[in-house]
């Protein structure tokens, strides 16, 4: 009964039936549009809003909406269009925000209770970036605490849930995000990858999600989770839309010194060009044991379209990528430690009160306003580095790191790109993993390693496997951006699959309802 | 045996090994991560931005200016540049710390391994200097109630405009033995800061702040004692008395049999004596880890031979130069070059003049005048070509030395220059042997007895005369003359 059956290109949970409204296009087919007269930014915009309040008392995508700004946005593109003012492709397009940038004078909460009244005096240059394209940012969407999760689960206000079925998880860190695009809230979504929040909730979610190299998008602003692995990045429904966003938000910012000066950021003029002749490495270590077979088939179908589309693939192996995970579990917790040591009360969000002195006020605070996941890497993070342990735990991870980065630098004087799954499971269902850490730590097995080398990747979606979305991992050396984001709009084109968004619709059963009573 | 080992304890000869941690703010313009000012004594929390409160988001990114200046400090020091060096994070959470981390260096420093040279009583001491490093300044704790200390402070307020602030920390090697070499590395140390113009180096307005490690040791052992830091230290003197007390503090706990614990200790100007710290206002494992956000510093060769080439001359080599062009003794061009300020306004003075007269003034008179009408050099209303005409006019006899001085008291509160004050209160010196003869005629009229002593060859008597000379002729009378004119009259 189940729909993957068929394979590739099986149809969404809803299609069809309901009439098309703006919402359900593209960025790329809005902008043609808004080009040929027939809809406005505004117009664009009221369909978002639409779209989130039929659908997020479900699927709970945002924290925060900001439809009057938006609105009032997306008017001032439309005046400046009228104008006649040159404006960029994605002018007038609204996007969801992951709550862990900042926005003046709009509530940010990075998911956690402790940042719950938090609103921030400054704008994240990302943040910057999009309104000087024009871009409608609609709200802040939902995420793990802090970005601390693969499920959207760790959020201090409730999880969100897939759009393909409601009683499963979107993946995560940017889950909210990524369910958001996903169901047409919004074209166009931004999140972080620390260690694949970005690529495995848009696998998850069947979208396209994009980690860009480290230092290619500016950090400041991003509320930090793990400074040396947090990457900015653009989720969309699909590879132009994404890498359309990508250049509206890369370049170099003198506000973030890890930020790559005069780095490329064209990344669309040679989109269509195809892959003849692109060296692929299949990644052995990609294809690991207790990856569900449903994933493997649509992947290893993957690989074959690459070749028949030219690319010349081989295998690879590199095997440092079997500590990878435990080096990311050592240097993400380090780094959380001390970048969330700020959070203690004096200066902004939560206060715990009738507190007896200074020192109690911070721990009663501290206690009360990170949730289990985040208090959990605090505490390995700080034995991490503690004296008589820094060299055992954080030395260690540092030097697989560079493992790791020097076998990934090595594999690319040989091949273009790698490739493998991007996430050994479909969406799991809520509450499955949620109280077996590790367990949820593995499905970003396929991930991490890519961020520990500061690498760029793409998940694009690759089909169905018991009718939820499977995604391919494109891997690309830092820079590659370009290269990367040609395979995966040549492997897209090939595939074929619907970009429109996916249930669930206005009226739907209430969150309670199982699997079977909300799949159509 | 026993009673043996006991009374060498008790009669033990200890040396004291000293350590000096200096912190040093650095005159830049903005803060050492962000671009706030840094001005000082702003309203609180006026002088303040999202990088330097660690809003949730910002980041540091690291001030050039600052580096620049703590590599002079490091060439000054005789340091290597290292070609790179890396910030870290030292974490422990404290209110004034907006991000409850500061971004510091630890091992990798940007200077290593120099010395400084001390002179203490005449002898040439060389110390060595292990680090100079850079990090950023915490806010300011003010707490409100009965202690004043944050233990039982009823609240507590910050002022986070400090937070920031970029600062050296040099660290000496234990070289130091007694506290008056620990006082004179602290000094010359803060005259070297001063001659590069990288600090102002004020320790009133902590500016300039020493945390000394004293530890003592039996005379001939190779490893060094318990080792107490000392903190609170805001002056020169109460650096030296700490020092001192705490030496011999420690010399008595072990003469009592009693042992030493390794703490930081707080010293109590007014009640001169050194008490532990309460443990928790400070935390024992720092957590470093190489700061993420910010980039090794990499130091070029050519970088770092232009920021040498642009070195000032410093204290060291100014005093040889001043030694060798003026002929003053020692202890006169250190105290002459100690100030960059001072030794500029000297050299105005002296430029043409003999310097021995010129130094008597800079350090005698004018001194002596700063402090009676509570100036500093900076607001000494007696520019240096002011007082050289001054000088001008005692040499060419125009004044006497006791006349220049009330000149000089007088230019204090007069714009007028010295010909006019001398003209205007009459002060010109008689040198007309006319004028002189009558009174004194009359002085040894008025002293018989001594005019026969000195007839009879007691040739010092004669001073006495002058003396009365002088008080006749209210100081304008030029010494020399009187001398000859009464040697004549009396000797006939």
């Amino acid at each position: 009964m189940s729909p993957d059956a068929t394979g590739p290109g099986a149809s969404t949970p809803h299609d069809a039936s309901a009439p098309e409204t703006l919402a359900d296009l593209t960025a790329h087919e809005l902008a043609d549009r808004f080009a040929d007269g027939s809809a406005t930014a505004v117009a664009a915009t009221e369909a978002a809003l639409e779209r989130i309040t039929a659908t997020d008392e479900r699927l709970h995508a945002f924290l925060t909406v900001t439809a009057d700004q938006a609105l009032a946005d997306a008017r001032r593109v439309d005046e400046r269009r009228g104008r006649g003012e040159r404006l960029g492709p994605l002018a007038g397009v609204p996007l969801a925000l992951k709550d862990v940038l900042v926005t003046k004078g709009i509530r940010t909460t990075a998911g956690s209770r402790i940042l719950e009244e938090f609103v921030p005096p400054y704008d994240a240059t990302v943040v910057g970036r999009l309104r000087e394209h024009g871009i409608v940012i609609l709200g802040k969407t939902n995420l793990d605490e802090f970005a601390m999760g693969s499920s959207t689960e760790n959020s201090g206000y409730g999880p969100t849930r897939n759009p393909w079925d409601t009683t499963r998880v979107p993946g995560g860190s940017s889950g909210g995000s990524a369910a958001a695009v996903a169901a047409g809230q919004a074209p166009l979504g931004i999140g972080t990858d620390t260690g694949g929040s970005i690529r495995q909730p848009a696998a998850l979610c069947g979208i396209v999600g994009v980690k860009p190299t480290y230092g290619l998008v500016s950090r400041y602003g991003l509320i930090a989770f793990a400074s040396s692995l947090d990457q900015v990045g653009p989720l969309a429904r699909d590879v132009r839309d994404a890498a359309n966003l990508l250049e509206a938000i890369a370049g170099h910012d003198p506000m973030d010194s890890t930020s790559i000066p005069d780095a490329p950021t064209d990344v669309t003029s040679r989109l269509t060009d195809g892959i003849d002749g692109l060296r692929v490495g299949v990644v052995k270590e990609l294809f690991l044991e207790g990856t569900e077979p449903g994933v493997l088939a649509r992947v290893r179908e993957g690989l074959e379209r690459l070749e028949r589309l030219g690319a010349r693939l081989e295998e690879c192996s590199l095997p440092s990528f079997e500590y990878a995970l435990s080096a990311y579990y050592l240097i993400a917790p380090a780094e959380c430690s001390s970048n969330l040591a700020r959070y203690d009360g004096v200066r902004w969000g939560l206060r715990a009160k009738d507190s007896a002195d200074v020192v109690d006020m911070m721990q009663r605070t501290r206690q009360a306003g990170f949730g289990a996941e985040v208090k959990r890497r605090i505490m390995l993070g700080t034995y991490a580095l503690s004296a008589g342990y820094y060299d055992a735990y954080y030395g260690q991870a540092q030097k697989v790191r560079t493992l790791v980065r020097r076998e990934l630098e090595a594999a690319y004087e040989r091949f273009d790109l790698l490739v493998g799954p991007t996430a050994p499971t479909v969406a799991f269902p809520i509450g499955e993993k949620a109280d077996d850490p590790l367990a949820m730590y593995l499905n970003d097995v396929f991930t991490i390693p890519v961020n520990l080398a500061g690498n760029a990747a793409i998940s694009v979606p690759a089909g169905l496997a018991d009718g939820l979305p499977v995604g391919l991992q494109l891997i690309a050396p830092a820079l590659g951006e370009a290269t990367m984001f040609r395979a995966a709009w040549a492997f897209e084109q090939d595939l074929g699959l619907p970009t429109r968004p996916v249930g669930p619709v206005a009226g739907e059963a209430d969150p309670a309802t199982t699997a079977e009573e909300v799949r159509p | 045996m026993t009673a043996v080992v006991a009374e060498e304890a008790g009669t033990r000869r200890y040396e004291t090994v000293i350590g000096i941690e200096t912190h040093c703010e650095l005159g830049t313009a903005t803060k050492m991560f962000c671009a706030c000012p840094t001005v000082f004594g702003a309203d609180p929390n006026t002088q303040v931005c999202p990088v330097c409160l660690g809003e949730p988001g910002s980041l540091p990114v690291a001030n050039g200016r600052a580096v620049e200046l703590a590599a002079r400090i490091g060439l000054a020091l005789h340091c290597r540049i290292a070609e790179r060096s890396q910030f870290h994070r030292k974490n422990y959470f404290y209110p004034d710390m907006p991000k409850n981390y500061q971004i510091s260096q630890y091992d990798e420093p940007l200077c290593v391994g120099g010395w400084l040279d001390v002179d203490v009583e005449g002898e040439v001491r060389r110390i060595g200097v292990t680090r100079v490093h850079l990090e950023e300044d915490t806010g300011k704790s003010l707490h409100v109630g009965a202690t004043g200390r944050i233990h039982g402070a009823d609240y507590s307020l910050v002022d986070y405009n400090r937070a920031g602030i970029p600062l050296v920390e040099i660290v000496s090697e234990p070289d130091l033995r007694t506290a008056d070499e620990a006082r004179a590395y602290a000094e010359e140390l803060r005259a070297v800061l001063l001659a590069l113009g990288v600090s102002d180096a004020k320790l009133e307005e902590g500016s300039m702040r020493f945390d000394v490690n004293v530890s003592i040791r039996p005379v001939g052992h190779a490893e060094y004692g318990t080792k107490i830091e000392l903190k609170n230290l805001n002056s020169l003197r109460s650096l030296h008395r700490a020092v001192a007390y705490e030496a011999e503090r420690q010399r008595r706990v072990l003469a009592e049999g009693g042992k030493l614990v390794q703490e930081t200790r707080h010293w109590d100007e007014g009640a001169g004596r050194t008490e532990p710290m309460r443990s928790k206002e400070f935390a024992t494992d720092y957590r470093y880890f190489p700061e993420p956000d910010l980039v090794p510093i990499e130091a070029t060769s050519s970088w770092v031979e232009g920021v040498a080439a642009d070195l000032p001359e410093l204290p060291a080599g100014r005093r040889a130069r001043l030694a060798e062009a003026t002929g003053l003794p020692a202890k006169e061009v250190a105290w002459l070059a100690r100030d960059p300020e001072v030794l500029a306004y000297f050299e105005a003075v002296a430029s043409g003049r003999d310097p021995k007269v010129a130094a008597g003034w800079v350090m005698g008179e004018l001194q002596r005048n700063l402090r009676e009408f509570d100036r500093t050099m900076a607001s000494n209303p007696v520019g240096p070509e002011r007082l050289g005409q001054l000088l001008d006019l005692l040499s060419a006899g125009t004044v006497s030395a006791t006349a220049a001085k009330d000149v000089l008291a007088e230019m204090f509160s007069s714009e007028a220059a010295p010909a006019t004050i001398v003209e205007r209160k009459g002060l010109a010196q008689i040198s007309d042997s006319g004028e002189l003869e009558a009174v004194v005629a009359r002085v040894v009229a008025a002293n018989p007895d001594l005019a026969d002593k000195f007839r009879g060859g007691k040739r010092g008597v004669l001073g006495a005369m002058v003396g009365q000379v002088m008080r006749e002729t209210r100081g304008r009378a030029n010494p020399k003359l009187v001398s000859d004119l009464l040697e004549r009259a009396i000797g006939g």
